[in-house]
């Protein structure tokens, strides 16, 4: 059990690493993607600006977490 | 077309940086312990390596490429975005820049301090290092070739890509048999985090249903709204990071 927990873990590190909030709005954001397809929108632009929401988001978290 | 270069040159400079790391610990492993044990490592660890891409690569040939490219196109996405979020800290000084004279520096003095651990003719230490050092860079390099291979259905540019960078740092490693300190690691990986993040987020998108204006050429377009979006968080957090040192001088 241990074991298999370490490596869900070391997979989890892997692909996720320091900030799971980057995986989830990145998530959301395809979810969206294709609610709005499905919808008949070509929705091309809403991942690219999710992008951006999400890596400014995780930067301003790990910057204010720094002591200079 | 844009797509295949564009494939070719992130497997490449994702491979050449990855290579990088682990050749200097390779050689911070190899001068101290000795070449026999750590070259076995090495070898046990591409074996693996390769078995992966093998494995792998036909059996996600079959999965309908719509899906493949979703799940792909996610998993490189959110690993990519780790990968410039790193860079971006990096660049922006509120993370230290990869130094691989100082991890082969400390490298060295690990294997120094190690105590012996010889059984059947074997270094373990040596061995282990090598190993893992090699198999864990090294798995960045597989999922990065079996995720652009498989998206793109160009398994063989992919692994070209990642070959060729994976003997050239070798062959330059042996030649130098020192750590590849002037290979500008952070900017390539900086590089590969816009790829990575690019990649994902055009695959993701057309897996979830969208079509591209431009097809395969917005992919262009992409790489370059992510590049100048990072261009702007690094200026931004360079004055963030100015005006709290600035204002911590003088309180």
């Amino acid at each position: 059990m241990r074991r298999l927990r370490a490596f869900g873990r070391f997979w989890w590190d892997f692909v996720v690493g320091d900030d799971w909030l980057v995986a989830a709005t990145v998530g959301v954001g395809l979810a969206l993607t294709g609610l709005l397809t499905a919808l008949g929108v070509d929705a091309w632009w809403l991942l690219p600006v999710v992008v951006a929401l999400a890596l400014a988001a995780s930067l301003r978290r790990a910057t204010r977490a720094t002591t200079l | 077309m844009t797509g295949t270069i564009l494939l070719a040159l992130g497997a490449f400079l994702a491979s050449a940086v990855e290579a990088v790391e682990a050749l200097t610990i390779v050689l911070g492993v190899g001068v101290v312990r000795g070449w026999r044990s750590t070259l076995i490592g090495v070898g046990v660890a591409l074996l693996v390596l390769a078995l992966l891409i093998a494995v792998l690569g036909p059996a996600l040939g079959h999965v309908p490429i719509d899906g493949l490219r979703l799940v792909i196109g996610a998993l490189l996405l959110v690993f990519g975005l780790q990968w410039l979020r790193k860079a971006i800290l990096r660049a922006s000084g509120y993370k230290a820049l990869h130094d691989e004279d100082e991890a082969f520096r400390e490298e060295r003095e690990r294997a120094a301090a190690a105590g012996a651990d010889e059984r059947g003719g074997v270094d373990w230490y040596a061995f282990t290092v090598a190993f893992k050092g090699v198999l864990l860079e090294g798995l960045e390099v597989v999922f990065i070739v079996i995720a652009f291979g498989a998206a793109q259905g160009r398994f063989d540019v992919a692994i070209a890509g990642a070959a060729v960078a994976v003997a050239l740092v070798a062959v330059v490693g042996v030649l130098v048999r020192k750590p590849l300190e002037r290979v500008p690691e952070n900017t390539i990986k900086y590089t590969v985090g816009v790829m990575l993040t690019s990649f994902g987020c055009f695959w993701a998108a057309e897996g979830a249903g969208v079509a591209w204006p431009g097809d395969e050429l917005s992919l262009l377009g992409v790489v370059g709204f992510v590049w100048l979006l990072s261009y702007g968080l690094v200026r931004l957090l360079r004055r963030q990071r100015l005006a709290t040192v600035t204002a911590g001088a003088g309180a």
